[in-house]
């Protein structure tokens, strides 16, 4: 994508034609880090284990600066994919949190066509009784996914919403319920306190639900992701992440930081407002996106 | 683990001693520190390598003022520089004087909160008493028209009738003339998110440029954005003649150093900011109260302050 060869093209352009790594080799490549939003510290690290490697007179060829950095940076994302199984519970309840307008609900409409077409009965949980027209959006969501989709009004408990959509899925003998949740910042308080109590009621209807909790990124967002990532891992315990919005400019490097200290897999790519954009996050593939020749 | 900027500022100094004046190896030490925290914050690297430039300049062979510190003393010029960064001093207010009825057009990203903030900036104009028309133009994102509706319910602000089968400009072209035929006296345009990249989409916004002829065209951004904030906001400014921008999501914990990369490579002043998902939480931007939350030291500036 256009994303991902921009920035190809940078390190490449650093690259090509240099004979020898110097000074000003190491702080090219630092800019391309750091605008890739991987964040200080990553960079940092990425940058000295280069330098340690140059100091010991084992990195010669500027071609080896990229093969060090992919290496270097699957160490730390200590990524292989590791896609959902669905199969591990019946009816498998899978919780959508996050941050306002990084793409929850877009993500599961997605997310129900592809599961719907594979084959599993789904249905939707409209746990968002917030946001102006959120149930409506996930409706018309669930119409082009062609599954349910269970609602109350607006302004309604969310957790009363939670309880309703898992006993739907076990009424239905659904496979798979994916719940929605209102957009929220991981600094209030309450609203985190919200979620917890959304994620009991769920396990006292279906035992051990959710099975996954989902942390939606939005790509563009730069450092805070981190703390996002910290705060809703620290109140309900994250199963993996889903990056959005990879079809614009903007990295998401900073999944590089959150893998590492977390250990949170990245899940899910979104890239673009469609019903088919969305992809397993395939590691190889983000990393040599971003050091390798298109 | 911003907090300590002057501490840590101090332990620079502390171990280069120095009295009197500022000496270039302490500027050099401290502005590593600063660099740090400003990409910390997600300030643009080349805006943060150009400020640092400035800030050294300014500071080298500067007096330490009696009553400050010389870490005291760098971030003094440090804060003064950002917040003229930032637009310090500078009108931002909406200009809403022209012939009515007058037109505020939003745009930006996907999610960034223009449609919250369409609802925020009506409920704003009619406390200010005026007579504000709501117009649903994006008919892409799912119920859309159906959000900004139930916000203009809450508020008892008239939404324009529209649907996604419509046009975004014949909307747009239809809402002027119906605001201008029943005493509408502002009218505020939701328009759908959308990539700079997306050629065929900033032609819509193109055209709704042209056919209402917006007084305010507001780039709404949202606050936690990162190094990409400047790509996308030169990339509108380049596209459309945009008046100001809206920085939103300003209640969390992000530093929002993208407002200063967004200000320095558009020079459009931000004019409002969000402060919540309620109507009522929009606020006026203020540049020296930014440029504290970049540098994410509330207490040590009001001892500055004292000083
Ligand atoms: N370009 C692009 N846009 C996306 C992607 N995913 C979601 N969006 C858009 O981002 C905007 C916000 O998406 P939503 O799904 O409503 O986000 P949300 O997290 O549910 O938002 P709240 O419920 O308000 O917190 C919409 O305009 C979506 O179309 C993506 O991968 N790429
Ligand atoms: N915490 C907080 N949330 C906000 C703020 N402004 C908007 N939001 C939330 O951000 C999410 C997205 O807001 P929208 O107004 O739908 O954003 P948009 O730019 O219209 O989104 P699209 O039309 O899909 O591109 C919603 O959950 C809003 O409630 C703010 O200042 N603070
Ligand atoms: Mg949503
Ligand atoms: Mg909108």
């Amino acid at each position: 994508s256009k994303t991902q060869s921009s920035l190809v093209g940078r390190v490449d352009s650093l690259l090509r034609g240099r004979t020898e790594i110097d000074e000003e080799l190491l702080e090219d490549l630092e800019e391309v880090l750091i605008t890739a939003d991987l964040g200080m510290k990553t960079t940092q690290h990425l940058i000295q284990a280069l330098e340690t490697r140059l100091a010991a007179g084992r990195l010669t060829d500027p071609e080896q600066v990229r093969e060090l950095l992919k290496a270097e940076l699957k160490k730390i994302l200590a990524l292989e994919s590791r896609p959902v199984d669905f199969s591990s519970a019946s009816p498998f309840v899978m919780m959508v949190v996050g941050v306002n307008g990084v793409g929850k609900t877009t993500t599961i409409g997605k997310l129900a066509n592809q599961l719907s077409r594979a084959g599993h009965k789904v249905v939707l949980g409209a746990g968002d009784t917030f946001r102006a027209a959120a149930a409506e959006q996930l409706e018309v969501w669930g119409k082009r996914a062609g599954v349910e989709v269970i609602r109350h009004a607006e302004g309604a408990d969310p957790a009363a919403v939670a309880f309703d959509a898992a006993k739907a899925a076990v009424a239905r003998k659904a496979d798979i319920l994916l719940l929605d949740t209102a957009g929220r910042l991981h600094t209030k308080v309450n609203l985190m306190e919200e979620l917890k109590k959304v994620r009991r009621v769920l396990d006292r209807e279906i035992s051990g639900a959710p099975h996954e909790i989902l942390l939606v990124l939005d790509a563009t967002t730069g450092q805070n992701a981190l703390t996002q990532a910290r705060m809703f891992h620290e109140a309900v315990g994250l199963g993996g992440i889903a990056l959005t919005k990879l079809d614009g400019t903007a990295k998401g490097g900073i999944v590089v930081a959150i893998a590492a200290e977390l250990n949170v897999p990245v899940r899910y790519v979104g890239i673009g407002e469609k019903l088919d954009d969305l992809r397993p996050f395939d590691a190889d593939m983000f990393v040599s996106a971003l050091f390798e020749r298109s | 683990m911003f907090d300590n900027l002057s501490d840590k500022l101090d332990a620079v100094f502390k171990k280069l001693r120095g009295h009197g004046r500022l000496t270039e190896k302490q500027i050099k030490e401290t502005m590593r520190e600063i660099r740090l925290v400003l990409l910390e914050a997600d300030v643009n690297f080349r805006v943060v390598r150009d400020f640092v430039a400035t800030v050294s300049d300014r500071a080298v062979g500067q007096d330490v003022l009696k009553s400050l510190t010389p870490a005291q003393q760098v971030i003094k010029i440090v804060r003064e520089e950002l917040a003229r960064l930032m637009g310090d001093g500078e009108d931002n207010s909406l200009k809403l004087a022209a012939k009515p009825p007058v037109s505020l057009m939003l745009c930006g990203l996907q999610g960034a909160g223009k449609t919250t903030s369409c609802g925020k900036l009506a409920l704003k104009l009619r406390r200010d008493k005026r007579n504000p028309l709501l117009v649903p133009a994006d008919v892409y994102r799912p119920a859309a028209i159906e959000q900004l509706k139930t916000l203009g319910r809450q508020l008892g602000i008239e939404v324009f009738d529209s649907t996604i089968n419509d046009k975004p400009v014949d909307i747009c072209s239809r809402a002027r003339r119906y605001a201008e035929l029943n005493g509408f006296d502002t009218i505020i345009f939701d328009t759908a998110g959308r990539l700079h990249i997306d050629t065929e989409l900033m032609g819509e916004l193109k055209g709704i440029v042209q056919a209402v002829a917006p007084q305010e065209i507001l780039f709404v951004a949202d606050a936690m954005t990162g190094q990409d904030a400047v790509t996308v906001a030169a990339s509108f400014n380049e596209q459309l003649p945009l008046t100001g921008v809206i920085l939103t999501k300003m209640d969390g914990d992000a530093r929002g150093g993208a407002a200063l990369s967004i200000r320095a490579v558009t020079g459009k002043p931000v004019k409002l900011v969000g402060m919540g998902e309620k109507l009522d939480a929009l606020e006026v931007f203020h540049a020296d109260r930014m440029a504290q939350r970049i540098l994410g030291m509330g207490d040590v500036l009001s001892l500055i302050e004292k000083a």
